[in-house]
């Protein structure tokens, strides 16, 4: 199967296709957010509370200075979520990284060198994996204090563990092929083997997982935050917008339904995007 | 059956000590020290040290573990500091609620989601299998503390149809269950139909069409009941997740569950009830997925003949 073929199936998914360009659009919102949102997102405005001190939606008539309305504090919401998709790209890719470099390292080994060391490795995951993934998180970023850098870390610590199962499912597979075979009776060493032969193949695995695993991780990021727990105010991250708006649902609900939004369709364009690289690149796994 | 359960356990108890080792781990390089946490920030050097020594935080490292081990064997998991009770007490206090929340949301997903899917499968590439694959991709997408936050909004505070959270009879329960379970409707009938697809062209389903059988006879008698094995296995899967999952519902709604026990306990940052709830619901789900794998081999014979 060629790239060309990928690239051709690929064209045709209109949904993937939709993922895709809204991620593009994303990333490329997240680069300019100094110069495209229309404020400082830390601004408090005086004109941003309306008589009685409350947010001012995006309804009102003279309100076309805020976009979305604005929150608690007369900060324009729209200018703080386009800087809040810095955080949760930033969270989402490095932590992926994180746990596609822990669950590809430990998955392919494991498949490759069955016997104890495989059985070890993935006792190990199963291990973390019977701990409830948010609350591990969220002891976790508590012991270690919260920081984006900790954050980061925390989710790809907890997120690795379905990578390497993926990945040793694929890798058990690969180990039987004839050309690894080959390698192996031409006396080819098993670090040697699984660099040159076994990785290449998992690469669109490896390519698929890193779309859908940045939806998980954007999501956890999201949770962490809610809860308190993840990034830490005044830094706009989704999460913490939704988390300090809650107290104004009644009067204000734009401060809950907006970034909310901005979540729900971040995550289900990587997941559209993910789901149109599986079927592009591994038309065996189609649905 | 009996070789099966033991190899069972066995594998089971690599778990449990491998659960032991992390949270042991998670205790023992914390930043935070226990004696000064329990001695306070007023107490002296000296009785910080006389606590540490009490508490056997001067031990060394294997002897600490090995006490820690045999007092979790004992349902011991440390006294917490902010509710002044034992940390197992504190956590099983909590557990009935949470427990109850997930098996409302598990028992929205499948009757939700079962049905749809037997409907995807049987009207396949319909608008009502379309259905089911957009709720499947809304469903993961979307925030569950979002989604409890909208339903606030628009169940209870402007219709007035349910209270505003905390726990009752079951009209508290309705938001909450619909919540942590709508994520997974979609998902539950996309699952369904494609093992119920495969089970439909299977040659046992062949057999009792040409009997003459209704079709519906045939689909929900003969393929149903053997495309459901599957949808267990996730259902039992889910749990981790689910436990995990319903700390954000149980935020959202005031819940009394762990999840939030666990929140709390961060923010007065007791540290014995942060490891107990995190300890604690792990055990859970080991048991959880023992009791999932026990029944699934009771159901079919070949997962117990192929261990």
């Amino acid at each position: 199967m060629s790239a060309r073929d990928a690239w051709h199936r690929f064209r045709k998914n209109r949904l993937a296709l939709v993922g895709g360009a809204f991620v593009a659009a994303l990333v490329l919102a997240a680069l300019f957010a100094p110069w495209i949102s229309p404020h400082d997102p830390a601004e408090q405005f005086d004109d941003g509370l309306t008589a009685q001190g409350l947010p001012v939606p995006s309804t009102l008539p003279e309100s076309t200075r805020f976009l979305l309305g604005t929150d608690e504090l007369g900060r324009d919401l729209l200018s703080r979520i386009l800087w809040g998709a810095r955080v949760s790209l930033t969270v989402g890719v490095l932590a992926n990284a994180i746990a596609i470099a822990i669950g590809v390292a430990v998955g392919s080994v494991a498949g490759y060198v069955a016997g104890r060391t495989g059985q070890v490795l993935m006792r190990v995951t199963d291990v973390v994996m019977s701990f409830p993934t948010l609350l591990l998180a969220v002891a976790l970023v508590a012991i270690l204090r919260p920081s984006l850098w900790v954050i980061i870390f925390v989710i790809g610590a907890v997120y690795w563990t379905w990578i390497a199962r993926v990945i040793y499912g694929e890798t058990r597979r690969l180990r039987e092929m004839d050309y690894v075979e080959a390698a192996r009776s031409a006396g080819a060493r098993t670090g040697r083997i699984i660099v040159r032969h076994i990785l290449p193949h998992l690469l669109p695995t490896i390519i698929v997982w890193g779309s859908l695993g940045i939806a998980t991780n954007v999501m956890l990021e999201a949770s962490l935050s809610y809860l308190g727990i993840g990034v830490q105010p005044p830094t706009p991250s989704w999460g913490v917008i939704i988390r300090e708006g809650q107290n104004f649902y009644r009067t204000a609900p734009w401060l809950i339904v907006y970034p909310g939004l901005a979540i729900m369709l971040t995550v289900l364009a990587f997941n559209l995007l993910g789901d149109g690289l599986r079927d592009a690149l591994d038309p065996r796994q189609r649905r | 059956m009996t070789r099966y359960l033991v190899r069972r356990a066995l594998s089971s108890l690599t778990v449990l000590f491998g659960i032991s080792v992390v949270t042991f781990a998670m205790i023992y390089f914390l930043p935070v020290d226990p004696a000064r946490m329990y001695a306070g920030p007023h107490a002296s050097v000296e009785t910080v040290a006389r606590i540490r020594h009490q508490m056997g935080l001067d031990l060394p490292l294997w002897d600490q573990y090995g006490r820690y081990v045999a007092r979790a064997l004992q349902g011991d998991f440390g006294y917490s500091y902010d509710l002044q009770m034992p940390v197992t007490e504190a956590v099983l206090s909590r557990f009935p609620y949470t427990l109850e929340l997930i098996f409302a949301a598990i028992f929205v997903e499948l009757v939700l989601g079962l049905p749809l899917g037997v409907a995807a499968a049987v009207w396949k590439n319909s608008w009502i299998d379309g259905l089911a694959t957009v709720l499947a991709l809304l469903g993961v997408s979307s925030p569950p503390f979002w989604l409890g936050l909208l339903f606030l909004y628009f169940f209870a505070f402007q219709l007035g149809l349910f209270p505003l959270g905390g726990v009752g009879g079951l009209s508290h329960l309705v938001l909450p269950a619909l919540t942590a379970g709508l994520g997974g409707v979609g998902w539950y009938a996309r699952m369904t139909r494609s093992s119920l697809v495969e089970a439909l062209g299977a040659d046992f389903v062949r057999t009792a069409r040409a009997k003459g059988l209704s079709e519906w006879t045939v689909v929900l008698k003969h393929a149903v009941k053997n495309a459901l094995n599957p949808i267990v296995t996730m259902a039992g899967q889910d749990i981790p997740w689910f436990v995990g999952g319903v700390v954000v519902v149980e935020m959202v709604y005031a819940w009394p569950g762990v999840g939030r026990l666990a929140v709390e306990a961060i923010l007065a940052d007791d540290v014995p009830l942060i490891m107990g709830t995190v300890t604690l619901t792990a055990l859970l789900v080991v048991a959880s997925s023992i009791v999932i794998d026990i029944a699934q081999a009771w159901i079919d014979p070949r997962i117990r003949l192929e261990a």
